[in-house]
């Protein structure tokens, strides 16, 4: 019975782990989902993959650059910047 | 760039000074041309998305009422414009995955100490096994349906708040929650797989 309650416990925490994480619970919340987590091995280890993840995610650099922008293209970009400019000065 | 340092270029353009203008393009042409190609699936798209949203930002320009937001605003921009070039993807989930589906497998008794969970502990802040993972997460973002994909990008990369990423996607902030925790779900199980398969370092005594 014991058991039953406790994975009940961990599904509960497994649904608000994101907002847990990104500090968007509630402080009351908040403080029951640590103090579960401190005492359960598996939503400790499940917790601490998901803030990698997150980690990971936010060092990403992307390797791939688009194409070097062609003349034209960046004159056309910068024609729209002083059109805008004028226009609002009008 | 830093986040402040890109408020500023905005600051500047608004304010017609037009020295921030080459360094405003290159930084957002890689942010656009990343996030579209991951969205769009195909670099020739995304080439064309980055040229048509910066057409569009220099054209609209004074239309960007809070600087604080610029990037929010360049993402709402490149949304749209992939969604002209878009090809409807069969992958698309009609509903939310459920959450069941990412529980970690209990060992066979239903042992919740027996968890299946690789050891996450070691990995190192540089370094090759760094990069690996870096590589799988970018293959897992690209992998995942549209929805969730979308949501990972502007909430976990590109760091939009949840209000932000709501307001690029057209979404209410609790469906942008819903959707980041299972995009952040369907990514960790995807690192642990390739954790788990990875031979374990011999421990030193």
């Amino acid at each position: 019975m014991a058991s039953h309650q406790h994975d009940e416990n961990c599904k509960k925490m497994f649904a608000l782990l994101s907002e847990y994480l990104d500090l968007e619970l509630p402080a009351e919340t908040c403080k029951e989902m640590a103090a579960h987590i401190s005492g359960c091995g598996p939503c400790s280890a499940f917790t601490e993959s998901l803030r990698k993840t997150i980690d990971l995610c936010r060092a990403y650099q992307p390797q791939e650059l688009p194409a070097p922008i062609a003349r034209d293209a960046r004159q056309k970009l910068l024609e729209a910047y002083q059109k805008m400019l004028t226009s609002r000065r009008s | 760039m830093e986040r402040a340092a890109e408020i500023e270029l905005a600051r500047q353009l608004l304010a017609g000074d037009p020295e921030a203008f080459d360094r405003f393009v290159d930084h957002f042409r890689a942010k656009i041309f990343h996030y579209s190609q991951i969205v769009c699936g195909h670099r020739e798209d995304a080439e064309e998305v980055v040229q048509e949203t910066l057409l569009k930002v220099f054209e609209n320009f004074d239309q960007l009422r809070d600087p604080e937001h610029v990037r929010a605003w360049v993402f709402r921009i490149a949304k749209n414009a992939c969604l002209m070039k878009r090809r409807k993807s069969v992958y698309a989930p009609r509903q939310e995955l459920s959450l069941d589906e990412f529980l970690p497998a209990m060992g066979a008794d239903g042992d919740p100490v027996k968890i299946e969970i690789a050891d996450w502990s070691g990995i190192p802040e540089n370094g090759v096994l760094r990069s690996e993972l870096q590589h799988v997460l970018e293959d897992a973002i690209a992998n995942m349906p549209e929805i969730y994909r979308s949501v990972m990008l502007l909430r976990d990369v590109e760091e939009l708040s949840t209000e932000e990423t709501a307001q690029v996607l057209d979404l209410n902030p609790d469906a942008v929650k819903t959707r980041l925790h299972r995009a952040r779900l369907l990514a960790r199980r995807t690192l642990d797989t390739y954790l788990r398969a990875k031979p374990q370092p011999v421990e030193e005594n």
